[in-house]
C-alpha cells in the first residue's frame, strides 16, 4: 500500500487511544444519555434502581414532560432564569471587560500590577467564588451593610433569597414571543440583505419571517402547553450570582480584549488621526469593528461557560433554593436525588443542544476560514 | 537452597498465613455520613463492636455532607456497581424503602428483630414505619423529633405573649407581636426548613390520623382539609422573615437566642446546637414545646442501618445490626449525637435535660413519621416538593400547591 508510510503508520498508532477514549467516554456516553432520555428509566421507584432493570422505550415523553408537565415549572423556571442569566452575565462580562482593557491600553502607572489583578479573579475556582460571594451577599452581610458605612441605612435587598421576579410573561405565550423575535431578526436580515443587494437573501428572509408572523397571529393562540398559567420572569435571586460570575470572569474577558487591543498595529490609528478623526470616532470606525472577532469569541466561550453552569450556583444558594437554579441543578437532583435517571437524561441533553447552538456554528466557521486560508 | 534461606521461606509463609487467615477472621464496612460532630458518636458504637468481636476489621466508610446529601449519591453509585457495603446508613422509613426496598435491593430483617426481641423494645408505630410488604428493613438507632417549637423565655415574658397551642392561636400571637414592632414573629431558614415547618402545621391542623392517611393515600392532596392547611401554613409563613432561603437552620435559630424572631420550628437537634454552641441553659436560657396543635404527637425521624443484598461480610454486617439495636449500642450512640434512643427501655439517667423530656414523650405519645427527612414519603416525593413550596411561598395559591401535591404523590406511587 502507498499510502501508508511509516510516518503515517506512526500517526495511527499514537492517535488511536485518544480517538477511542473520545469514541467512548464522550461520544459512547453523549450516545447512551440521548438514549436514556427517550426511555421510562426511573418513572417507576421499583425499576430504577433495580439490578436488572426493565427500561421502556417512550421516545419524547420526557421532553413532553419537562416543556409542558404540571409538576416541572421548575424545570421551565430554570430555562428562562438560565437564558436570562447568560444574557446578562455576556453583557457585564464584555462590558466591564472592554472598559478595563481600554483602560489598561492607555498604559496607565502600573499596568502590568492592574492587569494582574483583575485577572486574578479567574483563577479561583466557582466554589471559592460562591463562597466568598455567599458571605458577601448574607442578608445582613457585607453588601447590605455598606450604605451604613456611608452613614447611609442597610440595604435590606434579598441577593440570593429574594423570591420576586420581574419581566415576567405566561409561559404559554413562549411560542408567539419566540415566534415574533425570530420574526424580527428574519426582518432585519431580510432588509439588509436588501440593501446590499442580494436577491435570493431578501426573499428566503423576508418570506420566513411572514411565515413566522402568519403563524404568531393564527396558529399560535391556539396551542395552549399548560392548562393553567404559569408566570416566569426574571427571578431578583439571579442577580447575586450574575454578580459573582461576572466577577470572576470579566478579568478573562479583558485579557482577551487587551490582546486584540494590542493586535491593532499604531499605523491604522495614526492613519486615522492623520485623516481627521478624533478619539470616539477612532475607536467607534477603526478599533471596535477591529475588536468584532475577540467579541464573538468571548461570546462563545462565556455563553458555554453559563448554560452549564453549576458550582457557582450550588455554592452560593445551594441546591434547594428554586428561585436561584439552574437545568444544570435540576438534572443532578432528579437523576440523583430523585432517581429519575430517564428525566435527568432529557435535561442533559435539551443543555446539550443548547450549548451546540452556540459552538457548533462557531467551529463551523473556523473551519471555514482555517480551508480558505 | 540454602538451610537459612529456607528457615526464612517458611517464616515468611508462615506470616503470610497468620494475616490471611486474620483476614479470614472478618471485615466490615460500615457506609455513613457521620463524620464531624457526629464521628465520636459513631466511635462509640465501632468501640462496642470491637469489644464483641475483636478480630474483625472496621472500615467506617463516611461520606460528610448534612443529611447525607452526597452519601446517598455515593451509595447510589456502589450499589448500581454491584460493590454495596455491608451495612449503609439511611433514614429510616420510606427513604430506604421507597429507593432500596421496592428495588429488591434489601434484606428482610423481620427473622433478627424476633430473635433480638426488637418487635418489643421498639415502639410499635415505629416498626410499622419501617416496614413494608411484610418485611422490616432496617434497624433504627436514634431518634430526633421534629414537631418541635424553640423560643426565648425572657424575651416571650417582656413581649407579654405565651406559647400559642393551635396554629390558629400561633397567628393571633404572631399579630399581637408584630404590633409591639416584631417584624418578624418566626424564623424559618432555606427551603428544608420551610418543608419542615409546613410539615407541622399540616399536622397540627389535620392531626396525626389524617397525616398518616395523607400519606397512605387515603386523604387526597386536594381534599379541602387539606387545601385548607395550606392556607394556613400560608398565614404562618406571612409571619415569616422574608430573607429565610439565605439562613441555615443554625443562623434561624440565631435570631431566637437574639431576640430577633419569637419562634422557630426546628427539630431537636437545635437543642444540641442550643446548649453547646451557644452555652445556654435548657428552660431558662431557651425554652421549647411541641408545635402548635401537636401536643401529643412526637413526629420522629430516625437514621438506621439496612442489610443490602450482596453484602460481602453478611455475618458480621448482622453482627454489626445487633449492636446497634442493643440497649448498650443505643446508649453508648445517643447521648454523644443528643438524640434519643429507639428503645424504650434506655438508661435516661445518661441523657440531657431536652433529651429525658423527648424520651419521655417518645413513650406514651402517639409516633407519626416526618416527610421532609424522609420517615414518610420516598425520595422521589420529598426532593420534588421543595419546588411545590417554593411555589406556594412566591403565590400563596393554596389549590395549585395542593394539586401540585397531589400529583406528586400519585408519580411517586403513595397515592392514586
Amino acid at each position: 500500500m502507498k499510502g501508508l508510510t511509516k510516518d503515517r503508520l506512526w500517526a495511527i498508532a499514537v492517535l488511536t487511544p485518544s480517538i477511542l477514549l473520545l469514541a467512548i467516554f464522550v461520544y459512547g456516553f453523549i450516545g447512551r444519555t440521548v438514549y436514556v432520555s427517550f426511555t421510562d428509566w426511573g418513572n417507576d421507584p421499583a425499576q430504577a434502581l433495580a439490578l436488572n432493570p426493565i427500561i421502556k422505550w417512550v421516545g419524547l415523553a420526557n421532553y413532553q414532560e419537562l416543556f409542558t408537565g404540571f409538576l416541572q415549572g421548575r424545570f421551565r423556571q430554570e430555562m428562562i432564569s438560565t437564558i436570562f442569566f447568560t444574557v446578562f452575565f455576556i453583557l457585564g462580562c464584555l462590558g466591564l471587560g472592554l472598559g478595563l482593557a481600554l483602560a489598561l491600553d492607555r498604559n496607565p502607572k502600573g499596568e502590568a500590577l492592574w492587569r494582574t489583578i483583575f485577572l486574578f479573579p479567574m483563577s479561583l475556582s466557582f466554589i471559592v467564588t460562591g463562597t466568598i460571594w455567599r458571605w458577601m451577599l448574607q442578608p445582613q452581610g457585607g453588601v447590605n451593610q455598606l450604605p451604613a458605612a456611608f452613614g447611609g441605612k442597610p440595604s435590606t435587598f434579598g441577593w440570593l433569597s429574594s423570591t420576586d421576579s420581574v419581566l415576567k410573561f405566561d409561559w404559554n405565550l413562549l411560542p408567539i414571543i419566540t415566534a415574533v423575535v425570530v420574526a424580527i431578526v428574519m426582518g432585519v436580515i431580510a432588509y439588509r440583505a436588501f440593501a446590499s443587494g442580494q436577491r435570493t437573501r431578501t426573499i428566503v428572509a423576508a418570506a420566513s419571517a411572514a411565515v413566522l408572523l402568519l403563524w404568531a397571529v393564527f396558529v399560535a393562540p391556539n396551542l395552549k402547553m399548560l392548562p393553567a398559567p404559569e408566570v416566569h420572569g426574571f427571578n431578583l435571586a439571579l442577580v447575586g450570582i450574575v454578580i459573582a460570575a461576572v466577577w470572576q470572569m470579566s478579568g478573562y474577558t479583558m485579557a482577551l480584549y487587551l490582546a486584540g487591543l494590542r493586535g491593532i498595529p499604531e499605523e491604522l490609528r495614526e492613519a486615522a488621526r492623520v485623516d481627521g478623526a478624533n478619539e470616539i470616532d477612532m475607536y467607534r470606525r477603526v478599533v471596535f469593528p477591529l475588536l468584532a472577532p475577540i467579541t464573538l469569541s468571548a461570546m462563545i466561550i462565556l455563553g458555554h461557560i453559563s448554560l452549564k453552569i453549576f458550582d457557582l450556583v450550588y455554592a452560593m444558594a445551594g441546591p434547594d433554593n428554586t428561585f436561584a437554579s439552574v437545568p444544570a441543578l435540576n438534572m443532578y437532583l432528579t437523576s440523583f436525588r430523585q432517581n429519575q435517571f430517564a428525566l435527568g437524561a432529557a435535561i442533559g441533553t435539551i443543555l446539550l443542544i443548547l450549548v451546540a447552538f452556540i459552538i457548533v456554528p462557531y467551529l463551523s466557521s473556523q473551519f471555514r476560514t482555517e480551508e480558505s486560508h | 537452597m540454602s538451610k537459612v534461606q529456607f528457615k526464612k521461606a517458611l517464616l515468611v509463609a508462615a506470616a503470610l498465613a497468620v494475616t490471611t487467615s486474620a483476614a479470614a477472621a472478618g471485615k466490615l464496612e460500615i457506609f455513613s455520613w457521620w463524620s464531624g460532630d457526629e464521628g465520636p458518636a459513631l466511635e462509640a458504637l465501632v468501640k462496642l463492636y470491637k469489644q464483641k468481636y475483636s478480630s474483625v476489621v472496621v472500615d467506617n466508610a463516611t461520606v460528610s455532607g448534612g443529611a447525607g446529601t452526597n452519601a446517598k449519591a455515593v451509595l447510589k453509585t456502589r450499589m448500581l456497581g454491584g460493590t454495596p457495603p455491608d451495612s449503609f446508613q439511611a433514614h429510616a422509613g420510606q427513604e430506604l424503602i421507597g429507593t432500596w426496598v421496592v428495588a429488591n435491593r434489601m434484606e428482610d430483617l423481620s427473622a433478627l428483630f424476633k430473635s433480638e426481641g426488637w418487635d418489643k423494645a421498639f415502639p410499635k408505630d415505629l416498626t410499622a414505619l419501617i416496614s413494608s410488604k411484610g418485611g422490616i428493613w432496617s434497624v433504627p438507632v436514634n431518634v430526633h423529633r421534629s414537631n418541635v417549637m424553640w423560643y426565648n423565655p425572657a424575651k416571650l415574658k417582656a413581649w407579654g405573649v405565651t406559647v400559642p397551642k393551635t396554629w390558629p392561636e400561633f397567628i393571633t400571637t404572631c399579630a399581637t407581636l408584630k404590633s409591639k414592632g416584631v417584624a418578624a414573629p418566626l424564623v424559618m431558614g432555606e427551603n428544608w426548613t420551610q418543608q419542615h415547618l409546613w410539615e407541622s402545621v399540616m399536622i397540627g391542623t389535620l392531626g396525626a390520623q389524617g397525616w398518616q392517611n395523607l400519606f397512605s393515600g387515603k386523604l387526597k392532596f386536594t381534599d379541602p382539609r387539606v387545601v385548607g392547611a395550606f392556607t394556613t401554613f400560608g398565614k404562618v409563613m406571612d409571619c415569616a422573615n422574608k430573607d429565610a432561603s439565605g439562613l441555615s437552620w443554625q443562623q434561624a435559630s440565631d435570631r431566637i437566642v437574639d431576640g430577633t424572631s419569637a419562634f422557630n420550628i426546628m427539630g431537636d437537634w437545635a437543642a444540641g446546637y442550643f446548649t453547646t454552641t451557644k452555652k445556654l441553659a435548657p428552660g431558662t436560657g431557651f425554652g421549647w414545646a411541641t408545635s402548635p396543635g401537636t401536643s401529643k404527637v412526637f413526629v420522629m425521624l430516625a437514621d438506621s442501618f439496612g442489610l443490602p443484598k450482596g453484602a460481602k461480610n453478611r455475618t458480621e454486617a448482622t453482627n454489626w445490626l445487633k449492636v446497634l439495636g442493643s440497649k448498650a449500642g443505643q446508649d453508648a450512640f445517643n447521648p454523644l449525637k443528643g438524640s434519643i434512643a429507639a428503645r424504650i427501655d434506655s438508661d435516661l439517667s445518661k441523657y440531657n435535660t431536652y433529651s429525658r423530656s423527648a424520651a419521655t414523650d417518645w413513650k406514651t405519645n402517639k409516633i407519626v413519621g416526618s416527610m421532609v427527612h424522609g420517615a414518610v414519603a420516598p425520595e422521589s416525593f420529598t426532593s420534588a416538593f421543595g419546588a411545590i413550596i417554593d411555589q406556594f411561598a412566591a403565590t400563596k395559591n393554596s389549590a395549585g400547591a395542593a394539586a401540585a401535591a397531589q400529583q406528586l404523590a400519585v408519580k411517586s406511587g403513595f397515592s392514586k
